[in-house]
């Protein structure tokens, strides 16, 4: 039996501008429309979406730049966003609800609501977040694919 | 009730998804977070805000929400009705503000939380 790794396959890397608040939502939209286009179940597209925007929300808000990855296993779709900026000081911190540091520009948008980081916790099966501070953060997180149609190209396209 | 019924009840202003009205209206949320938007709002609720930029439609879209309600006569930016109609999302636009607008379709029957 090969390896599991052959079953992961990085399908798309997208790179992040921050403070480009113009194309925001653009990214994750990407990923929405791949997903929608896989076939998958409106609760993965929905969940997918909500910790995806999140994600690259924080990216555009707090970051310089960042890469955004979907990898595809056939058990869990990974989403890797990684950010070069001032990365997160306190971890702790930043996960409570309604803790933020934004600006008021941000505010006024209706972003830095202090929720973006519990948002992706609740919409996924696993998230693990790490920064180092003045360098940046590195944040992934599991979304499960039980119950889903496992015979979509997108799951086998690594094969 | 359908956002047909509301758009007609309230005279609203239809700025995009004039296509997608007939959709029923599960429940209301009023809110100008996006991230809170995002975490407590309910598919097939109507949604009441003042943001009129385009990622009000990403949320609204995500969430599976019936419409959306601009108030106090605001207008949603151009990028905003595009993105609108793409997604077939209704942006409505009232000249009452929240707090009204809120207490008023909530009288009509339309329920908050759950």
């Amino acid at each position: 039996m090969s390896g599991a790794e052959n079953n992961i396959h990085l399908h798309e890397m997208f790179h992040i501008e921050g403070g480009n608040f113009t194309n925001a939502g653009s990214i994750s939209s990407q990923v929405k429309k791949i997903l929608k286009e896989a076939g998958f179940s409106s609760r993965v597209i929905r969940r997918t979406s909500i910790a995806t925007f999140e994600a690259e929300m924080n990216v555009i808000c707090y970051a310089s730049q960042g890469n955004l990855s979907l990898f595809v296993t056939p058990d869990f779709l990974r989403i890797v966003v990684e950010d070069e900026g001032i990365g997160i000081p306190d971890v702790d911190l930043a996960m409570q609800e309604g803790y933020s540091t934004a600006s008021e520009r941000i505010h006024e948008m209706g972003f830095g609501a202090g929720m973006g980081l519990s948002n992706i916790k609740n919409n996924t099966d696993g998230m693990i977040l790490t920064s180092k501070f003045g360098q940046g953060t590195h944040l992934e997180f599991l979304i499960s694919l039980e119950g889903e149609d496992k015979s979509v190209p997108l799951l086998n396209a690594g094969e | 009730m359908t956002v047909s019924d509301i758009v007609k009840s309230f005279g609203l202003k239809i700025r995009a998804g004039k296509n997608r009205l007939d959709q029923d209206v599960r429940g209301g949320y009023t809110g100008d977070l996006l991230s809170d938007v995002l975490a407590h709002s309910h598919k097939g609720n109507i949604w009441v805000t003042i943001q009129t930029h385009p990622n009000i439609v990403a949320v609204a879209t995500m969430k599976e929400l019936a419409g959306i309600i601009l108030t106090g006569g605001r207008e949603p930016d151009s990028e905003t009705l595009r993105k609108a109609e793409e997604e077939g999302m209704p942006i409505l636009v009232s000249s009452l503000f929240a707090f009204e607008l809120t207490g008023k379709l909530y009288q009509m029957g339309i329920p908050g939380m759950g």
